[in-house]
């Protein structure tokens, strides 16, 4: 069986683990990758096709002000996502949506923290990712809050494709936006009956 | 080998209480989620909220995204506590928190959250979306659940079930 292995943008793996290693359950974590301080997007590849769906929790903090954490899959650059979103910036609420769009984008509103102790924190969940019968849906749960500053950001987003998923990268909105140290992915496989 | 997505401890009352305590947590996990639930006994008045580690100094802070018969946001800062919700209606209501890699030494705790009030009355029913911080670097060992801004404690039937996700 292929290890899945992250990669940072730079092509430098960060490790990987055998799926045979995987615990037990109907809730497995695949993979996690953590930042380097210099790539500024992780890619989990070579996904199984095992699950019903996949989760991704992370925490990440980047070198620049404003960057949202954007999500890519199968490496598509083209103009193929859609994202919906509900956020508060702690006094006003607003939705917006948008079409059209090169990745999925969360937590523009607030933007990733650049201090060195605060990080935003990030729920994914990829719906029926291997079914090639329907395009793709994910959602997402967002925030950071920088103690007088900060916001949350709730939202869904559609990949038009029908391809079943075997990437996913999470990236800032530029290479300015590198992920620091403490930075950290988490890559988790659900199971259904 | 121990799942990767396990309970570690739930507490349902089994009567009124002003606070439940979740100590000596492990450090094995990446991220845990705690889950809340309030009977429809529950009366009006208090509203729950979590410490860490039993800090009750001015390190806490959070913003919401709110929607009721509107959607607002705000936030506080300089707290003593994060309140999980705008509301005091806490009958069936679901508080689900998620806190994120609570046992790195390096970064500040952030949690997010979906808190859901059940309120039978219709005006009183919210939706919420929210993420709060606790500005310490130490590893998150305790949690206090408390109801705060009220001495109205959690009815009996009230629950608190704490989870750990485990990475590879």
């Amino acid at each position: 069986m292929s290890p899945l292995l992250q990669t940072f943008a730079n092509g430098s793996a960060l490790g990987y683990r055998s799926l045979s290693a995987a615990a037990a359950g109907d809730y497995e974590s695949i993979a996690t990758a953590t930042g380097n301080g210099s790539a500024w997007e992780i890619t989990f590849s070579s996904i199984p096709s095992t699950y019903t769906h996949l989760q991704i929790r992370c925490i990440a903090n980047a070198s620049n002000t404003n960057t949202a954490m954007n999500m890519r899959i199968n490496g598509d650059t083209g103009s193929n996502y859609t994202r919906h979103r509900l956020i508060g910036n702690g006094s006003t609420a607003s939705a917006a949506g948008s079409t059209s769009l090169t990745q999925i984008p969360a937590l523009g509103n607030a933007g990733l923290p650049t201090t060195n102790s605060t990080y935003g924190v990030f729920v994914w969940d990829i719906l029926d990712y291997t079914n090639t019968n329907k395009y793709k849906t994910v959602r997402y749960l967002s925030g950071q809050d920088s103690n007088g500053s900060g916001g949350v950001d709730f939202g869904s987003g559609l990949w038009l494709n029908t391809n079943a998923i075997t990437s996913i990268t999470l990236k800032s909105n530029d290479s300015g936006g590198v992920y620091n140290t403490a930075s950290h992915f988490a890559l988790y496989g659900i199971k259904s009956a | 080998m121990p799942a990767t997505y396990e309970p570690i401890a739930t507490t349902t009352l089994g009567s009124a209480q002003s606070s439940v305590s979740f100590t000596s947590i492990s450090g094995s996990y990446t991220d845990l989620v705690l889950v809340q639930t309030f009977p429809n006994s529950q009366t009006t008045g208090p509203y729950t909220s979590i410490q860490f580690n039993s800090d009750t100094g001015s390190n806490y802070s959070w913003t919401f995204l709110t929607g009721y018969t509107n959607a607002e946001s705000n936030r506080t800062s300089n707290a003593s506590y994060i309140r999980m919700g705008v509301s005091s209606y806490l009958a069936n209501a679901i508080c689900i928190t998620n806190i994120m890699n609570y046992s790195n030494t390096t970064t500040y705790k952030t949690v997010v959250g979906r808190n859901n009030f059940g309120a039978p009355s219709g005006s009183m029913q919210e939706t919420q979306a929210q993420v709060g911080l606790w500005r310490s670097t130490s590893a998150i060992t305790s949690i206090t659940i408390s109801r705060v801004l009220s001495s109205t404690d959690f009815v009996s039937g009230s629950t608190f079930t704490l989870y750990g996700i485990k990475a590879a």
